[in-house]
């Protein structure tokens, strides 16, 4: 598992990972760990109500609190101009904190600065705000009638945020209709949450040349430098992101925070550094949430299962502001996925999204924009679709799948899949779990009454944001970049756009370049999240870092490769095309004995370079062509306690095609821990309020993340499909465990008590809502 | 409140408020970062640290107050003039880590547990780091960690 890569191959290699000694060793640096002379502490004031009108807010008993410096309200900062912010989306903005009213339990109101977090706390205790509540819409359904308008500040005078469609929604309506089966079915993806152990944070600071250095929990911090610029009109040069050990993110450190701009503000107003880390449940309660879809699903099929159309009709809850950070053009995200790993002939999709009294977001929770309810809505789908039909549902996915040779495949909806080998990633997910057996298993447990399921999942992704002409955040479009610089004895660094939050880029970049120059990768550097030396990139959400930065690296590699060929040929004594690269080396063609090495060369670009320009170094922004599409075959079989509802995990069988492998090691481990959030989602976790706009699940007692006893042992194995357009064939893969899982369990619970005539349940789907399902069902057959 | 705690083998003599919490005090007052808070409900154990030889405690439900007079180990004080205790190596061969928060009080839950059942079953070490919540790695990479640890002999 662990061989170390040296001078030679190092894609593919599953080599331990660089970062680790330090993170092993408590030397890790995150947000907390920083302290600067003179550092202010931050505490928010939050709202209890999630609907209602501010009358007052009363600082003078804060004021004196011991150590308190200052309280700053949303009046201070719309009189500076920074009441509110755009959210990255592009088509809404969010109070800093509340002005004139509040719209969300939790909700920022006051800042309070103080010497210590302990002071801040207690100042923050005594400030004083008089609320009169609103009347709540706590649903989107109740949201759609607009009896009450939450947002009068917008032009639209309704909750409804947009309506976004996509495909033939006359066709498939015929198409529907003129089919002999069809299923319909309403799946709700529950609100959930990614909660990152780290919690968000920031510290802020004005140098001695007035220049904001902004440390903070950031997944993008080239995009929150331009966004910072473009909301406090500081020029862009004087600003400094710097995002240090992140601790996790899963999509929650992609938007910009009230209390990031709040430590802004006090670091510019009291002129000391400020910082702000949130608790865990300001974390729970207050950034970016996910899902919070309700799906209706329809497919059509002929009798012996070949699938006509596809219909989702979606009613989204954004909450109180639209912060779902999607690309512009893609207020439902890619959605559009939702077609999955199937030949559709044709498909409408539509998404209307509603303002709530709730925690804004709809963020991508380790997924690449709504891609996880996508594929949760067909997987799910054909689940229902197979037990309507009849038929296994191995057997019904199989006659529909897209063909190996189909690829480029262009689905119903408007997507190009590079390319796949569906078939062939089922079945060695189904030799893998020996499924003939369990069927037979199963048939026999059946008859004793025991409840025994197996799940099925075969996911098509789409990641890899994306190309120019399509993707843009705040208009800035998804390219990613790379800049790679040889020393003199072959040793290096790369930087990148992206930032690792636990991915294990200063690894995987490495053996990239390592692979590229024949270099040894543990003498290549890497550096990230710092926007003074990265050149400017996206960042690391949405499974984007391998399909972009990763092709950037590649290409900025190969262009020190061109360079070094012409210091090679001098070298050598011979023309520049009569050098070959080949073993990792420069030799003369056809001559192998006359050889050069890129670490003699490195040397040669800075001591004898001949007629060629001294240096070694190149920059790439890499604009990629098309999306990725990872996919996989996941089987789940579990077992259901008829008494008491527990669902126990058996086995799980998770079988990837992420194209080329850079790193199996740190592919694996990817896997392991997206399926084990797949598992939270799936069976534990929940946002849930209640009808008066409460949140009941506002820490880890309430909000649970499995512990290494629920975790179920994960069993896994990979196809390897590359990508065609990709330069290494690498496809991206953090995603596709937490993407592919959901529905795999779903379908397996849903199998076990299918006996029984059960045919959907919502996630979470905990013992309670089996227990019932099972009591609902026995008592109607009684 | 004066109090005086040593900490991997030194001693920090400190006037702290009552209310401090051991997390912060090694933090912020003895400057060792490692100890990392996630949670407020005693829930995630990115805190743990070892205190009088074997016992794990979670750092943010102590007050420093109640760590006066005692010895108190952090991920600081696992690896011995540079060289990398059994757990550590563990954890970097098995790639038990990822985004690295968690890790700290994983390997000090795992002195502990080591401590008192040197050559635990995979059951025993899923128990044992029960208290130890990672939102990465799926606990299998750890758990392996822990029995090339344990099989080392050096708990």
């Amino acid at each position: 598992m662990s061989a170390q890569a040296t001078a030679g191959q190092s894609v593919g290699v599953a080599m331990k990972r660089k970062e680790d000694p330090r993170f092993i060793q408590g030397k890790g640096n995150y947000v907390d760990d920083l302290s600067f002379p003179g550092m202010l502490y931050l505490a928010l004031v939050r709202s209890p109500y999630p609907h209602a009108e501010i009358k007052n807010i009363d600082i003078a008993e804060a004021m004196k609190v011991p150590g308190v410096k200052a309280v700053i309200t949303g009046k201070d900062l719309e009189a500076a101009g920074l009441g509110w912010l755009p959210t990255f989306h592009g088509f809404d903005k969010q109070m800093v904190l509340a002005i004139g009213k509040v719209l969300f339990q939790y909700q920022e109101v006051a800042a309070v600065f103080a010497e210590s977090r302990e002071a801040a706390a207690d100042g923050a205790e005594v400030v004083e705000v008089e609320y009169e509540p609103l009347p709540v819409v706590a649903d989107p359904f109740t949201s759609k009638t607009d009896k009450v308008l939450l947002r009068p500040d917008r032009e639209g005078k309704t909750n409804h945020i947009f309506h976004w469609e996509v495909g033939d929604r006359d066709g498939t309506a015929r198409a529907l209709e003129s089919s002999p089966k069809r299923i319909s079915q309403r799946m709700w993806f529950q609100r959930c949450h990614p909660a990152p152990l780290e919690p968000c944070g920031c510290v802020a600071y004005f140098d001695t040349m007035g220049r904001l250095q902004f440390h903070v929990t950031s997944q993008a911090p080239h995009v929150y430098r331009t966004a910072l610029a473009l909301v406090t009109g500081i020029a862009e040069d004087k600003i400094h992101v710097i995002s240090p050990d992140l601790g996790g993110g899963f999509g929650n450190k992609v938007p910009v925070y009230p209390g990031y701009v709040c430590a802004i503000v006090g670091a510019l107003k009291i002129g000391r550094p400020v910082k702000w880390v949130e608790s865990r449940t300001e974390n729970l309660t207050s950034t970016g949430f996910a899902r919070d879809y309700h799906m209706d699903v329809e497919i059509g099929a002929t009798e012996d299962g070949r699938v006509t159309a596809l219909r989702v009709a979606t009613t989204a809850d954004h909450g109180a502001f639209d912060a779902a950070a999607d690309p512009s053009k893609y207020p439902a995200g890619i959605f559009g996925i939702v077609t999955g790993s199937y030949t559709f002939p044709v498909a409408h999709a539509e998404v209307d999204a509603y303002f709530t009294n709730k925690a804004p977001g709809g963020i991508a929770y380790r997924c690449s924009f709504r891609v996880t309810e996508a594929s949760f809505a067909i997987e799910r789908g054909m689940d229902i679709l197979a037990d309507e039909l009849g038929i296994d549902s191995v057997e019904l996915r199989r006659r529909n799948f897209i063909k190996k040779d189909q690829f480029p495949y262009p689905s119903a909806l408007g997507f190009t899949y590079d390319s796949g080998d569906y078939h062939k990633t089922l079945d060695t997910a189904l030799e893998k779990i020996g499924y003939a057996a369990l069927l037979k298993e199963q048939a026999e447990q059946r008859a004793k009454g025991e409840l025994m399921g197996i799940g099925v999942s075969t996911f098509t992704e789409v990641v890899g944001a994306g190309p120019s002409k399509h993707f843009d955040i705040l208009g800035i479009k998804m390219f990613d970049s790379a800049e790679i610089r040889i020393h003199p004895t072959g040793a290096g660094i790369v930087r990148a756009g992206t930032k690792s939050q636990g991915q294990g880029h200063e690894t995987t970049w490495a053996q990239i370049v390592a692979e590229e120059l024949g270099l040894d990768p543990q003498t290549i550097m890497v550096e990230e999240g710092d926007t003074d030396t990265a050149p400017y990139g996206l960042g690391t959400y949405a499974s984007r870092s391998t399909p972009v930065a990763g092709a950037a690296i590649t290409m900025a590699a190969r262009r020190i490769r061109e360079k070094a060929r012409k210091v090679a040929a001098h070298l050598l004594e011979v023309g520049e095309a009569d050098v070959e690269w080949k073993d990792y080396k420069f030799q003369v063609k056809g001559v192998p004995a006359k050889v050069v090495t890129m670490k003699e060369v490195a040397f040669a670009a800075y001591t004898n370079m001949g007629p060629n320009e001294p240096g070694l170094e190149a920059t790439y922004y890499y604009d990629p062509p098309n999306m990725t599409y990872p996919n996989g075959a996941y089987i789940a079989v579990v077992d259901v306690d008829r008494e008491i509802g527990e669902v126990k995990v058996r086995r799980f069988v998770a079988v990837d095609d992420c194209g080329t492998v850079i790193n199996p090691m740190v592919v694996e481990g990817q896997i392991h821990g997206g399926l084990t959030e797949g598992f939270a989602i799936a069976f534990m976790q929940e946002i849930q309020y209640d009808s008066d706009g409460n949140n009941l699940n506002t820490n880890f007692t309430d909000y649970l993340v499995p512990t290494s006893l629920e975790t179920p042992h994960w069993e896994t194995a990979s196809t390897v499909t590359p990508s065609p357009h990709h330069p290494l064939g690498a496809k991206g893969v953090g995603e596709s465990p937490n993407v592919g899982s959901p529905a795999a369990f779903v379908n397996a619970v849903i199998d076990a008590l299918s006996p029984l005539g059960v045919r959907h349940i919502d996630m979470p789907v905990t013992r309670d809502k089996v227990w019932r399902a099972i009591r609902d069902a026995e008592s109607g057959k009684a | 409140m004066k109090i005086a705690v040593k900490v991997n083998g030194s001693t920090y003599q400190r006037d702290v408020e009552s209310r401090t919490l051991l997390a912060y005090f090694l933090r912020e007052e003895c400057g060792l970062t490692g100890t990392h808070v996630g949670c407020d409900t005693s829930s995630c154990g990115c805190c743990v640290v070892v205190m009088d030889g074997d016992q794990a405690v979670k750092a943010c439900t102590m007050f420093a107050v109640q760590a006066d007079g005692r010895e108190i180990m952090t991920v600081e004080g696992l690896a011995t003039n540079g060289t990398l205790h059994p757990l550590q190596q563990g954890f970097w061969d098995q790639h038990g880590l990822q985004c690295g928060y968690c890790t700290p009080g994983m390997l000090m839950a795992s002195y502990a547990l080591l401590k008192h059942n040197p050559k635990p079953s995979e059951a025993d070490i899923r128990e044992g780091l029960a208290g130890n919540l990672c939102r990465c790695t799926g606990y299998q990479n750890i758990v392996k960690a822990v029995q090339q640890a344990a099989e080392g002999g050096q708990g």
